[in-house]
């Protein structure tokens, strides 16, 4: 009974606001733009921090990747003629790393090797990864087609080699290709496998398999091609003894990444010179990205607020201009016997109706925009059902809250005063 | 005080015969309205009783506190010291919203200017007491098509009062005051804004709904229409100058 009275209401309010058609659409405006930048915005900070949070969760939370890195001493040295640059993280730090700590549950090796390949016709630059099968279970990459690395491959120096999507795409290798060998710097591999392959950049850390080819065991990249690589660039010729380019370890638990970081960060320092290496946590980034994330919400919040109180007075001033117009149909309907709540409550149903329209055509405003800026500016846009709940929320609350004022002045309307009104 | 209250709630068989003929009961009634410092006497303390069935005529030159008087009767305002006893119930301590029951239950008013609300249609507007005292919505129609049949204005219900002559929106507004079947009409001035012969039309409706058992109250200062009623009160400068008919 009391809700048929209240979709009777309700009706009743849309009937009266579509006697003003261009008054009620004028005043929702503010409402509109309001929850439409709300929308909008939120689609667009949360489609940049997205990709940047996916990319850190794929390194896995209990993950430490650490990585060498040429210190700025062997920068500067590294222009003169024909010098062999000597740095990084070496097999003992690797060694020493996995017998220190306890709470370390497996680790990878990551060796990354330039080689001339050749596959059938093809021939061209390869960018290898010489890694333990362990490197699989670490950073997760599907299987396109055949097998990762195995155990087996590794222990008895087995050449396999396993191409990423991309460097099967270089080579123009397909599922068919696999058993075939591919010949890399003279030697020849078995292709055992395709797995897909990721790009792009996560935070500060560089992916492991970034624009990888190619996988092949450590082992075998140790025995077939050594630890120095060498390089002519713009006549200059570089050397580089490098034996191991990074490391992945993962640990047991996500308390014990800090701590374990931290102690890795120790013991290099202790063994190394100078500062070739690079200790980054995941972890560590995922929570900045997260407390960035925060921040820009705050502030967006902050804009969204704002912009929702301007909408909101802009109703409650034409609510009240209305209430002055409509003093004598107050009047008339007092008279008749309205009881005070019974003038407040259409009043008020006209607020909140007229915000929460408002409200809906902002969201449709606001889900065209990142749309429209995903399909003319390439920026990802992601829309979350809280982004659309949240501001139909609040436009209600500000329909409320801003309609309640003119809807009290309404119901106080002396009938008397109000019948003499013109 | 208190013993006043006690003879409200339990009134003997005598006293209820007479609520039942005393419709209207106004004891010592003062009106004092503060104007700028200085006070104004609107009702200077009016005692006098309407009988049920009665069609009265409130009469007196502005300011003589007519006005007033119709406010303070059709429960619009209150009084500032005496009692109002309305169908045998104080009234004059009730609260709006109380008050607003009262009207709402058993009065109907009639304006001169017809206080139609024009973006409503005659059906909406007759519908509108019903409205507020919950009726359904099929409920309603029905009573407001019965209405206006009865002021003959079956055709138009669906029409805006901006398209109505002066006499229908009248007829109109009497359909509405009907609509909850009250006992008392309060009619303020309302043949006002009509021209003569339209005037007597509505007079002649008000006639047959007195005739009907209905006790009416018109507000007027023309005598031609006063003429109209069985009883007329004459006021001047708050008080009841003089009372002319008989029962």
């Amino acid at each position: 009974m009391k809700q048929i009275k209240l979709t009777r209401n309700i009706l009743l309010g849309i009937e009266d606001l579509l006697l003003h058609k261009l008054r009620s659409f004028l005043t929702t405006l503010g409402i509109v733009f309001g929850v439409g930048s709300v929308v909008a915005m939120l689609a667009v900070g949360e489609g940049a921090s997205k990709e940047a949070l996916d990319q850190i969760r794929k390194l896995g939370s209990n993950n430490i990747i650490v990585s060498s890195v040429k210190s700025i001493e062997e920068e500067a040295t590294s222009t003169t003629h024909s010098h062999m640059g000597i740095y990084g993280l070496s097999y003992d730090d690797y060694a020493r790393v996995r017998e220190t700590f306890k709470v370390i549950k497996q680790t990878a090796p990551v060796k990354l090797i330039r080689k001339e390949g050749r596959l059938g016709e093809r021939s061209l630059e390869l960018r290898i990864v010489g890694t333990t099968p362990v490197w699989f279970e670490l950073v997760q990459r599907p299987v396109v087609a055949g097998r990762v690395l195995v155990a087996s491959d590794d222990n008895e120096y087995a050449p396999a080699a396993v191409l990423t999507e991309f460097g099967a795409r270089k080579l123009l290798a397909a599922e068919n290709t696999i058993g075939q060998s591919i010949k890399i710097g003279g030697d020849r591999f078995e292709i055992v496998g395709i797995v897909k392959s990721e790009s792009g950049q996560a935070g500060n850390i560089q992916i492991p398999d970034q624009e990888v080819d190619i996988y092949i065991p450590i082992n075998v990249a140790r025995s077939y091609f050594g630890d120095i690589t060498s390089r002519t660039t713009s006549g200059s010729h570089e050397r580089e003894l490098v034996e191991l380019h990074q490391m992945i370890v993962q640990v047991n638990s996500t308390d014990d990444v800090e701590p374990t970081a931290n102690g890795i960060e120790d013991m290099l320092k202790r063994f190394h010179k100078k500062k070739d290496y690079l200790v980054s946590v995941p972890l560590a980034l995922l929570r900045q990205a997260e407390a960035t994330k925060r921040t820009f919400n705050i502030v967006l919040g902050s804009i969204a607020g704002i912009s929702l109180l301007v909408g909101g007075i802009g109703i409650m001033n034409i609510m009240l201009a209305s209430v002055t117009e409509r003093t004598r149909e107050i009047g008339i309907r007092r008279a008749i016997g309205a009881k005070r709540k019974q003038i407040i409550s259409p009043f008020l149903i006209e607020t909140v109706v007229l915000s929460i329209m408002g409200g809906l055509i902002g969201i449709g405003l606001g889900v065209l925009v990142p749309f429209l800026i995903t399909y003319f500016a390439g920026m990802p846009t992601v829309i979350t059902a809280a982004s659309i709940v949240l501001p139909l929320v609040i436009s209600f609350g500000v329909g409320i809250i801003f309609g309640l004022y003119p809807a009290v002045r309404a119901a106080k309307v002396d009938p008397i005063v109000a019948l003499r009104h013109e | 005080m208190m013993r006043e209250a006690g003879s409200n709630s339990d009134l003997s068989d005598v006293a209820k015969a007479k609520a039942d003929v005393e419709i209207i009961k106004l004891e010592d009634a003062r009106k004092i309205y503060q104007m700028g410092g200085s006070e104004v006497k609107a009702l200077g303390g009016v005692t006098l009783s309407f009988k049920r069935g009665s069609f009265w005529a409130i009469m007196g030159p502005s300011g003589s506190g007519k006005s007033t008087m119709m406010n303070v009767l059709g429960c619009l305002d209150r009084l500032s010291s005496g009692r109002y006893i309305l169908e045998g119930r104080d009234v004059s301590t009730l609260d709006d919203d109380s008050l607003s029951e009262m009207r709402l239950r058993h009065l109907g008013f009639i304006f001169q200017s017809f206080n139609l609300i024009p973006q409503l249609t005659v059906q909406r507007n007759i519908e509108l007491p019903l409205y507020y005292l919950g009726w359904e919505a099929h409920h309603s129609a029905e009573r407001a098509k019965e209405l206006a049949e009865k002021v003959g204005l079956t055709e138009r219900l669906q029409h805006c009062p901006a398209e109505l002559s002066g006499g229908q929106m009248q007829r109109v507004a009497i359909a509405r005051a009907l609509a909850n079947d009250p006992q008392i009409i309060f009619a303020d001035e309302p043949t006002g804004n009509l021209d003569t012969a339209t005037g007597k039309e509505i007079l002649a409706m008000l006639t047959e709904l007195n005739g009907q058992g209905k006790t009416i109250i018109m507000v007027t200062h023309e005598m031609d229409v006063a003429a109209y009623s069985k009883q007329r009160l004459h006021m001047l400068d708050g008080l009841v100058d003089r009372i002319e008919g008989g029962e």
